[in-house]
């Protein structure tokens, strides 16, 4: 008998079971891409067949840090940049959890960034959502890791001589093995994206387009948006490695000059993921390890049963 | 003559010198005698001087002692440049040479004089000293008979063959180890070349010297272990099955044993990509319901800072290890020293809400360890156990039985679902998890995420009854306050109902008082041993409880006494601070022995410490131990 009985529950889920009934209400902007986020995760988790009480929502700090504040779930809301590694640990201690992972640009690809392309290396059965707005907005609109060059804010104030990170580049080059890119203009496409993240076995990254109206004025609000799945101007296999990377470059070149494109483009849906991995070499349990501390008849293993070795 | 050997095996790093000390040491102690190890050795994989040494007696050995009296020099066959007189001069003899200065009068010295040349022996005037001081020098071709009989790396073994012959031992227990651990032609070569060197030694050599094994008995079996062992096993004993760690000397030891043990005890070990993740990712799997640990050495326990902090703010319970080495930044990586105690008291953001134990031996090591468990998981509070390289390194007999306990997997203040049902919840059906109203002890109980009826929010901002971001005045005050009052409940709890943490010594109503904490406590214990047995009047205390501090037992030893010195391995006196801090009093009763040069404190250098105090002399003990006087003189 598990101890964890919202785990696997089958049962119809009404998608306001994931919006708090009383306070708090969203503290975000009017107008801000984070809106989208959450909406796409409320609509997604029920049609994957998740209760709230079987989801673990693992944030880091910023505007999009407060997403758990406001999905009603387990939540877990940590510290600058260090969503994914209390998110992966939450995971291998009790693999039957569905994590996700959520946090800005600064925080994911900035502070975190190690954390971030250990994590894909990995490819812990999680998926990771960054609200990619190009900017710090919680701090007040400084220069992030994804702004353009040249972008002009208080810290960079002639313009940053920095060429932005490429996010679905590195998540490439890193090992996640699934990359899309949605934006929150585009809600029916979020929600299919952060679906199948979901429904991925594996480290599914989503680089998340939430325009910031009150910080990036200047920045287009990521309208028009191309799906590069529906377009017939692209033509690549998400399932080829060399083609998706050459997509994604194509993607990021373009986005600074004003074409917004969005869909998947990189899904490996033979890898196993890192706790399969584990399990192989003989270094993960069976059972989820979090019930064996439920398990009244447990049997414990000792360090006096070591003690030959010492003798 | 002697009543307690202490040996010394000296060579380069790589040379063996590790495994071959250990199995000698666990001889000595199946021969009835207590032993206890020291280790010295630097940040390099091959070559550079290192040494071992094991003090065994007929009784208690809690410390190194002061010098040795048995000298095995290897040699340093890893030694960079042997034909040049290098930047370091010749290093193939400074295992030889380097160990001269503490050997003690009447000591005896084997060298392998099929590496070190005589040449090389009359330039550091070997002969010459001898004479002044009683050693009895035997060089030996260690090399040349290892390779007669074997191969050139069983050098060590025929060391061991001359070291027993030399000082009367039985080989037998030398011989099982050796069985234990090796087989075939391998072990057949290591056998001959032990007794053709114990042979040989006996025929080619004339005995002048005194020294013989001591003898001895043990009432009951007897395990050889170290500190490391200790904190692993009593993590284990505690149901800790998740490990997170990135290497770094000396809290490496402890990572490695762990990550060997637990793929057989159904746990988890990860080695992430730094010690930020390291410490995150055991608060993460804390969170989700297992015992978790992580650990490291000063400058890897500096990462951890935030996600320490996290788990104060979230209440996610934790034990986290900080194995010292001398500092500042880098500093001496593979020396001990005690100077990391501020840092793990007060390091990240806000007031400190952590427990903090500093076990002084290896069995305190075990107990503390077990303990910070028991009460991170009660209190849902980070526990660390502070201590050093020194009691990582080190290993003593301990009773096997002494390890016959049940285990200790309880999650403490968790709920089960049942459990939960019954909990209080807000109207929209979110656990009140962080309930200031019916705390007991500070205490609100916890639900793990996938259980039914448990959903909350953890955040690392202040926050609500349901974990909600909250900045209300009145909702942060009765947050901190029921905080806060988990460690006066701690401190209740560990006078009232437990065993003491700290360790006396010494008649009680003597009026001088020497305190000390973590693995000073050893060269404390001996030294105060030997002051009494001179006629002094001196006590000890060893305290572990340094947040919540053990303020009634230090107080109750403070008033106790006319004067006391305070022994630790650091520069600026941070326990004497850290008791006046604590007790804002005594400033003027306390003076400091500090020592920081990377060596531990040997006993002498305590005794000749109180002597030079008491004298009121103004002058250092010794050249590199220092008197800090107290307040006011």
């Amino acid at each position: 008998m598990s101890a964890f009985n919202a785990i696997g529950e089958e049962r119809e889920i009404d998608r306001d079971e994931y919006t708090p009934g009383v306070e708090p209400q969203p503290t975000w902007c009017p107008g801000c891409g984070d809106f989208g986020v959450l909406k796409s995760l409320k609509q997604a988790l029920p049609e994957a067949g998740k209760t709230p009480e079987e989801v673990l929502t693992v944030t880091g700090i910023g505007c999009s840090g407060k997403l758990n504040s406001y999905l009603d779930t387990y939540g877990f809301h940590t510290i600058h940049g260090r969503s994914l590694p209390v998110a992966r640990a939450a995971k291998l201690a009790n693999p039957e959890l569905e994590v996700i992972a959520a946090g800005g640009d600064g925080d994911g690809y900035g502070i975190g960034g190690n954390h971030f392309i250990h994590t894909a290396r990995e490819n812990h059965d999680i998926t990771y959502i960054v609200f990619n707005n190009e900017i710090f907005g919680l701090t007040k609109g400084q220069t992030s890791p994804t702004s353009p060059k040249g972008h002009k804010s208080k810290t960079q104030p002639s313009g940053s001589a920095k060429t932005p990170l490429r996010p679905l580049s590195t998540s490439l080059n890193a090992g996640a093995s699934y990359i899309a890119r949605t934006a929150a203009v585009n809600p029916n496409q979020a929600k299919e994206i952060i679906k199948e993240a979901i429904e991925h076995d594996g480290f599914a990254h989503v680089d998340f387009l939430t325009q910031c109206p009150t910080w990036n004025k200047d920045a287009r609000q990521y309208v028009p948006y191309v799906d590069v799945q529906e377009s017939d101007d692209y033509d690549f296999d998400v399932n080829d490695r060399a083609e998706a990377a050459e997509m994604m470059r194509e993607t990021e070149d373009v986005l600074n000059e004003g074409t917004v494109l969005t869909g998947r483009y990189y899904v490996e849906d033979d890898r196993p993921s890192y706790s399969q991995e584990k399990h192989a070499v003989g270094e993960m349990p069976d059972q989820p390890l979090a019930e064996r501390y439920f398990d009244d008849d447990a049997e414990w293993e000792r360090s006096y049963d070591l003690l030959e070795r010492h003798t | 003559m002697s009543d307690e050997l202490i040996w010394r095996i000296a060579g380069g790093s790589g040379d063996g010198i590790d495994s071959t000390s250990q199995n000698f040491a666990k001889a000595l102690m199946r021969s009835g005698l207590d032993v206890f190890t020291h280790r010295h050795y630097p940040s390099r994989i091959r070559g550079g001087h290192t040494y071992v040494e094991i003090r065994a007696a007929d009784r208690e050995v809690q410390s190194r002692g002061d010098g040795y009296n048995f000298l095995l020099s290897l040699g340093d066959s890893f030694a960079r440049n042997p034909q040049e007189e290098a930047y370091y001069g010749n290093e193939e003899i400074k295992p030889l040479s380097e160990n001269l200065d503490e050997l003690r009068e009447g000591g005896i010295i084997v060298y392998d004089e099929g590496l070190i040349s005589e040449e090389d022996v009359e330039e550091v005037n070997l002969h010459e000293r001898a004479e002044e001081n009683d050693w009895h020098v035997f060089p030996v071709d260690l090399r040349g008979l290892a390779k007669e009989h074997g191969r050139e790396v069983m050098r060590n073994t025929a060391g061991v063959g001359v070291t027993a012959a030399l000082l009367d031992m039985d080989l037998e227990h030398i011989e099982d180890l050796m069985s234990d651990a090796m087989g075939g032609d391998i072990l057949e070569a290591n056998l001959e070349i032990l007794h053709e060197a114990y042979e040989m030694t006996r025929e080619e050599h004339d005995f002048e010297h005194d020294l013989r094994a001591p003898e001895g008995s043990h009432e009951t079996e007897q395990a050889l272990l170290s500190g490391s062992n200790a904190i692993a096993y009593g993590a284990i004993d505690a149901g800790c099955r998740f490990i997170a760690g990135y290497p770094m000397t000396p809290w490496t030891d402890v990572f490695t044993i762990l990550s060997q043990n637990f793929p057989d005890m159904g746990g988890v070990s990860e080695q992430v990509e730094d010690e930020i993740a390291a410490a995150a990712l055991a608060v993460g799997a804390s969170h989700a319901g297992v015992k978790a640990m992580s650990g490291s050495s000063g400058g890897g326990f500096a990462l951890m800072s935030e996600p320490l902090g996290l788990a104060e703010m979230t209440e996610t319970p934790l034990v986290l290890i900080e194995a010292m080495r001398a500092g500042p930044s880098t500093g001496m990586p593979t020396k001990p020293e005690q100077a990391d105690l501020e840092h793990v008291l007060y390091t990240s953001q806000g007031d400190s809400q952590r427990v903090v134990f500093a076990p002084g031996n290896i069995e305190e090591a075990y107990e503390q360890t077990r303990l910070a468990f028991e009460i991170a998981w009660d209190y849902q509070i980070p526990a660390i156990i502070i201590y050093d390289q020194k009691l990582s390194g080190e290993n003593t007999n301990v009773d096997v039985e002494f390890f016959d306990r049940d285990p200790q997997p309880d999650l403490g203040s968790t709920l089960t679902e049942e459990e939960l049902r019954e909990a209080a919840h807000d109207n929209s059906g979110k656990f009140k998890r962080f309930n200031h109203e019916d705390a007991e002890n500070g205490v609100a109980p916890r639900s793990i995420p996938g259980q039914k009826g448990g959903r909350y929010l953890a955040t690392g901002n202040e926050h609500s009854p349901v974990g909600h971001i909250s900045e209300d005045p009145d909702n942060r005050v009765a947050q901190m306050e029921r905080r806060l009052e988990k460690l006066e409940s701690i401190r209740a709890e560990l006078d009232e109902e437990r065993d003491s943490t700290q360790t006396y010594y010494g008649p009680d109503d003597a009026d001088y008082g020497i305190i000390t904490w973590g693995s000073s406590q050893g060269a404390v214990a001996e030294a105060i041993e030997r002051l009494n047995a001179q006629g002094h009047s001196v006590k000890g205390i060893s305290v572990s409880d340094m947040m919540p501090f053990a303020e009634k037992e230090v107080t109750e030893f403070l008033e106790s006494v006319d004067e006391a010195m305070v022994v630790e391995m650091n520069a600026t006196a941070q326990f004497r601070g850290l008791i006046q801090k604590e007790l804002g009093r005594f400033g003027d009763k306390m003076t400091s022995l500090l020592k920081f040069n990377g060596n531990p404190f040997e006993p002498a250098e305590i005794v000749e410490g109180y002597e030079v105090n008491l004298a009121d002399e103004d002058r250092q003990p010794t050249a590199q131990v220092r008197i800090e006087p107290a307040a006011g003189d």
